[in-house]
């Protein structure tokens, strides 16, 4: 029988897995047999432990030592040095940046100090394969609680005392619409879990369901239970495999444990949940559009009225929530409605799980109260701009949200707040952009996405969107005129205001957003055909400085175009109408004398 | 009823619960323009995805604009349906839409019956301020329907016909995002989807994307041929619809002026496809009463109910979707086919020619027509019984085109000996009027007693199911089953494979109304429900003013049997009038 005293926990996100965190597993494990350690350390797979910059992480239990960017070479050191000699293994501490100590504990990383993790509270603490492991943190104890201790009615009310918001993006509030699921009569309904996560960057709900996937059948239960449903379905992009394995075997832990199907707990409930794969659409995060993908039809959204609360999947009413809203339900009702309102500000309650990315030092996945400023994220838990280069801009709600400036480095984050700003919560990507950053480029990288997702059941979508890509492209171009930007910004009104679904009504936000905010650079960029971040090729234009170059045919040899004329010793020239603006001779070239304008 | 008030306009009006914004407005004289919004009150029929965003109106209080198709009007509600916000809204919606569509309306079939083109015009947009990439796709002709897809505005009519009317599936949304565009699954051609080329698509479609094949060009090379005869047939439904296309009221009967401008246009010889709707009541009817007779003495391998044939996109229908049951209808060829065989034999000996040098072409109210005539079971030594047929849009554009005086032309009549008919012939172009047709005769023929009432109302209407019990002097009940559309049929076709239907005989047309609502019909852009009772009532007066209403009583079948067929059902008969049905339902798929 194991009697462990010490645990190893090896990051098993989909992101540490890509970098060879099954390696580091198994080396670990048998490393740890090889020694006769198997009884007494314990090697597991966690969940995401959010600091993905530095992944792969293996986090060493009891002590709390937190290793980064280990290798699976790491792994002999690990246990001959620290689990069996009890010294850490120094080099693979996390150094902070700037008083470039090193850390071992999370907790006092500027990463983790100021994250409350409540959705993701089990990630990377427990193995999601085992269900024991989730009910020694109180899981299920809040179904427990419900179907012993609450009426439905109850349920719906601390749900709306805690005054939860849809963490979808468009911030309904979840007990309201528990209420209305409820209220609408029918002897079928259903509760549906949307995993359709889509944002380009986003990874919240998979790392949600990687590490702590039983929350999400707990939730669901709970959800059902309120409402009168009695089926429950997860609807995930089939580009989601390790999180859908997760899941399924939670499922099988969870009928095992009579915590599904029939009779749940003696009280009589019946609840059974089914896995609907998604192919990946963007617009099948659009709860509409979700469910008809679910009923096997296009995945298309209709107009609502009516909403699915009242005539959603095959007709019936449908509460549909999203992966981490329903993360946050099992320990509102353990911990109280009242605890809940507590954290974050007035309006929006609670914490939001955002994937950090782009030029910032540390990407990753946090969980932030609501109410903390952009500036808090971005300089103390993401660490600064890379490279010490100076921060532009930060965009937020992935294709349906904005970019942000400078001015709003101190704005609280919460649905409101950044709804005002001109840009939305949406799922929780934030991207953050340093001087680099071409804003046109930025909207154009967007517009592209959503021309891609877009379903193309309504025209304004479907043609406009494809329209504002072209008039951005014509711009990067240099072939825009001052008139391209006031047919810009009168289409992208009117592609918002005429659009069936939320992706179209929101489409046009990167565009409008960077427009307000950065109008100098399309200014620039139309009239003086500059793009002064040097993202857009075709306004730029490679020169050799003769008084820096000696000569050597470097960059004439590089040139895959042979667009570089020149002989030895005599200072070289750009040919340009040949230069495919490639960069190769910049990095070629010793002597800095290559230079774009 | 309850109510609901609301302002349109600075107007109040108060509407029905329940009633769209739409509809509200049109109820009270304000038209707010549409493109993908289709419907065709009375039948049941309406599409309203809200996709195109063209009625987009403004309500107080709302963020967005709201489609006054799908959004219901509810009380206090108040509506703005021309502000500027919508009409530049509007605007910039109708000329994203013309952005990805070729102009080419010079030379597209559509031009002057396109609602994309009327809706510019009324929109008064002179110029399409954006520019870029249009989506483009291969143009698809199939025997009767052209698919010009690049037309395509997704408005998604078709496949509201194609999928809910007609549950025939051959058409649906494909792609997303830009490419999204409705066609065959995996872009296939239509050829080899499930298409029974029943058309009702084309009827729908707002713009150039679903035309029929155009075959004028083939009649006029034919006319203009001195080496050729060429003769004509003209279907019941057409002389109530063809007049529409010069401006008369529809329904009303051009039978005369239209055999007259056939002559015009110098056909050599105008008949009547009528006569051989008689010839089928004779040989169906012969069947019918066969089955029947078979049944009532006990033999265990007779098949009810018959199932009528006439229809070309019903055969297609049957042949893909119930292979299991192709011998349950008749074998009579369509009237169309039974013409065609009897021109190019009997009628072609009479006058001295041979086949190969008389030309047959068929003026029809459908596009499924176009493809029968190609069927290899119809012709003989590759030479097919009838070599062209015209729908009805494509004679109306050929007598404009030869500049032919239409509604002043004075009354023709058919030549003989094949453009001689019975009532019961011209009642075949209306839901539920072959099978009375066949009940006139069969039930002469049953009871051996001359029928008291000719008029068998009970059979007639246009609900999309119909039954009745038609009681054979006291002989027998006959139990009659009559569908319209395709999802109709579909119904009654599951009880026969399920062995719970209770008829002896059911008559299917593919389309609603029946040919009267064919594909090649004029263009009613939805809301032909009222023209479709009117073309109908122009065929039953038709019948009533016949002096023979009863197939079998038309002396030239009658003597078209005597010099040439033998009986009804006979041998000779079997060879030229009858078919047999093929198995559709795994036709060959090649995805590129």
């Amino acid at each position: 029988m194991a009697n462990y005293k010490m645990h190893l926990l090896v990051c098993g996100g989909t992101g540490c897995k890509a970098s060879q965190a099954d390696e580091i597993l198994t080396n670990l494990r048998q490393i740890v047999e090889d020694k006769g350690l198997e009884n007494e350390v314990q090697v597991i797979f966690t969940g995401c432990f959010g600091f993905c910059e530095k992944g792969p992480i293996v986090k060493v239990l009891p002590d709390n030592t937190f290793y980064t960017q280990v290798t699976p070479e790491d792994a002999r050191e690990i246990v001959e040095e620290h689990i069996i000699k009890g010294r850490k293994v120094h080099r693979l501490l996390y150094e902070d940046p700037t008083t470039k100590e090193h850390i071992s504990d999370s907790k006092h990383m500027g990463f983790y100090m100021k994250q409350i993790r409540v959705a993701l509270r089990n990630c990377g603490f427990i193995d999601p394969e085992n269900i024991d492991e989730y009910i020694a943190r109180d899981g299920y104890g809040a179904l427990g609680k419900c179907l012993t201790e609450l009426d439905p009615l109850k349920t719906i009310d601390i749900i709306k005392q805690s005054g939860l918001r849809g963490r979808g993006g468009g911030g309904f509030p979840t007990g309201l619409k528990w209420e209305i699921t409820h209220k609408v009569p029918g002897e079928q309904k259903y509760v549906v879990c949307n995993a359709d996560e889509g944002d380009p960057g986003a990874f919240m709900d998979r790392s949600i369901l990687e590490g702590d996937p039983h929350t999400i059948i707990e939730a669901m239960a709970i959800c059902g239970y309120a409402i009168g449903a009695n089926k429950g379905l997860v609807y995930i992009r089939a580009e989601y495999p390790l999180a859908i394995e997760r899941l399924k075997i939670a499922l099988d832990q969870a009928r095992d444990y009579g915590l599904l199907g029939k009779d749940i707990l003696g009280t009589g409930f019946d609840f059974e949940i089914e896995i609907r794969y998604g192919a990946g659409a963007f617009v099948c995060g659009e709860e509409t559009a979700l469910i008809h993908s679910m009923e096997g039809m296009r995945g298309e959204p209709t107009f609502k009225p009516p909403f699915p609360s009242v005539s959603g999947y095959l007709g019936k009413p449908t509460c549909v929530n999203n992966v981490e809203t329903f993360a946050n339900i099992p320990v509102i009702i353990n911990q109280g409605a009242e605890w809940f309102t507590t954290i974050g500000t007035e309006k929006s309650r609670g914490t939001k799980v955002f994937a950090l990315a782009g030029q910032i030092n540390n990407v990753g996945l946090i969980e932030v109260p609501m109410g903390i400023t952009l500036r808090e994220v971005i300089y103390e838990i993401g660490g600064g701009i890379k490279d010490g280069k100076k921060f532009k801009a930060v965009q937020t709600g992935g294709p349906s949200g904005g970019c942000l400036t400078e001015k709003h480095l101190d704005t609280p984050i919460d649905f409101d707040n950044l709804l005002a700003a001109g840009s939305m919560m949406g799922s929780g990507g934030m991207i953050v952009m340093d001087e680099d950053s071409c804003m046109i480029a930025v909207s154009k990288f967007y517009l592209e996405f959503t021309v891609e997702e877009s379903c193309g059941k309504c025209s304004p979508c479907r043609i406009g969107n494809k329209r504002l890509y072209e008039m951005l492209d014509e711009i990067s171009q240099g072939k825009g005129t001052m008139e391209t930007l006031d047919k810009l910004r009168n289409l992208s009104k009117v592609i918002k205001d005429t659009s069936l679904c939320g992706l179209g009504q929101t489409s046009p936000n990167p565009v409008l957003s960077t427009i307000e905010n950065f109008w100098d650079e399309y200014v620039e960029h139309v009239m003086e055909k500059k793009c002064c971040a040097g993202q857009c090729k075709d306004l730029m234009q490679y020169f050799i400085i003769e008084e820096k170059c000696v000569g050597c045919t470097a960059c004439v040899r590089v040139c895959p175009v042979n667009a570089i004329a020149g002989e030895k010793k005599i200072p070289h020239t750009i040919k340009q109408d040949l230069c495919i603006k490639c960069g190769a001779c910049v990095e070629k070239c010793k002597f800095n004398a290559i230079i774009t304008k | 009823m309850e109510t609901i008030k609301l302002i349109i306009d600075n107007k109040e009006i108060e509407v029905a619960k329940g009633t769209t914004v739409l509809k509200a407005a049109r109820e009270y004289g304000i038209e707010i323009p549409t493109l993908c919004y289709f419907s065709i009150d009375g039948m049941n029929i309406e599409n309203k995805p809200g996709g195109c965003r063209v009625c987009v109106v403004e309500i107080e209080g709302r963020r967005n604009l709201a489609p006054a198709c799908a959004t219901d009007c509810e009380h206090g509600m108040i509506i703005h349906t021309h502000s500027m916000r919508v009409i530049n809204a509007r605007r910039t919606v109708v000329e994203l839409i013309l952005s990805d569509h070729p102009a080419d309306c010079l030379v597209c079939q559509k031009a002057g019956n396109c609602e994309l083109q009327d809706l510019a015009q009324r929109l008064g947009i002179r110029e399409i301020p954006f520019k870029g990439e249009h989506s483009t796709y291969r143009k698809d002709t199939s025997p009767s329907i052209v698919r010009d897809v690049d037309k395509c505005v997704m408005c998604r009519r078709c496949e509201m016909m194609c999928n809910e009317v007609q549950t025939v599936g051959a058409l649906s949304a494909i792609n997303r995002g830009f490419p999204s565009v409705v066609a065959p699954a995996f872009e296939m051609d239509l050829e080899k989807s499930p298409c029974t080329y029943c058309g009702q698509c084309v009827t729908a479609c707002p713009t150039g994307a679903l035309t029929e094949v155009d075959h004028t060009g083939k009649v006029i090379r034919a006319l203009s041929d001195p080496t050729k005869t060429v003769i004509v047939q003209t279907a019941p439904a057409v002389r109530v619809a063809l007049g529409e296309e010069f401006g008369t009221e529809p329904g009303a009967r051009v039978t005369g002026q239209m055999v007259a401008a056939l002559r015009r246009l110098g056909f050599n010889a105008v008949f009547d496809t009528d006569f051989a709707a008689d010839l089928t009541i004779m040989e169906e009817g012969t069947e019918l009463l066969g089955r029947i007779n078979g049944f009532l003495n006990g033999d265990k391998s007779v098949k009810l109910p018959i199932l009528t044939s006439c229809c070309p996109g019903w055969v297609n229908f049957f042949e893909t979707n119930f292979p299991d049951l192709l011998d349950v209808p008749s074998t009579a060829k369509s009237p169309q086919q039974m013409f065609g065989a009897v021109a190019k034999t009997y009628y072609a000996d009479k006058i001295g020619l041979k086949r190969e040098d008389l030309v047959m072409v068929s003026i029809m109210p459908c596009l499924a027509k176009k493809y029968e005539c190609q069927r290899d079971e119809f012709e003989v030594n590759g030479n097919p019984d009838v070599d062209i047929v015209l729908s009805t849009r494509e004679l109306a554009a050929l007598i404009k085109q030869a500049n032919i005086d239409f509604k002043n032309l004075v009354g023709e009549d058919f030549d003989t000996p094949l453009g001689e008919s019975t009532g019961a012939a011209v009642i075949f172009g209306v839901t539920g009027g072959v099978i009375e047709a066949a009940t006139r005769t069969a039930y002469e023929v049953f009871t051996g007693t001359t029928l008291k009432k000719v008029d068998f109302e009970e059979l007639r209407g246009m609900e999309g199911v119909r039954s009745a019990a038609i009681d054979f002097d006291g002989k027998l009940m006959v139990k009659i089953g009559v569908a319209h559309g395709l999802s109709n049929a579909r119904k009654l076709l599951e009880d026969v494979r399920a062995g719970k239907s209770q008829f002896h005989a059911i008559e299917v047309m593919a389309c609603p109304g029946g040919c009267i609502g064919g594909g090649g019909q004029p263009y009613s852009h939805g809301n032909n429900f009222e023209i479709l009772k009117r073309r109908s009532a122009g065929l039953y007066a038709e019948d009533a003013d016949k002096k023979l209403r009863k197939s079998h009583e038309n002396p030239y079948i009658k003597k078209l049997y005597e010099e040439f067929l033998g009986e009804p059902g006979g041998h000779k008969a079997h060879e030229l009038l009858h078919t047999h049905y093929f198995d559709k339902s795994k036709k060959e798929i090649e995805l590129d």
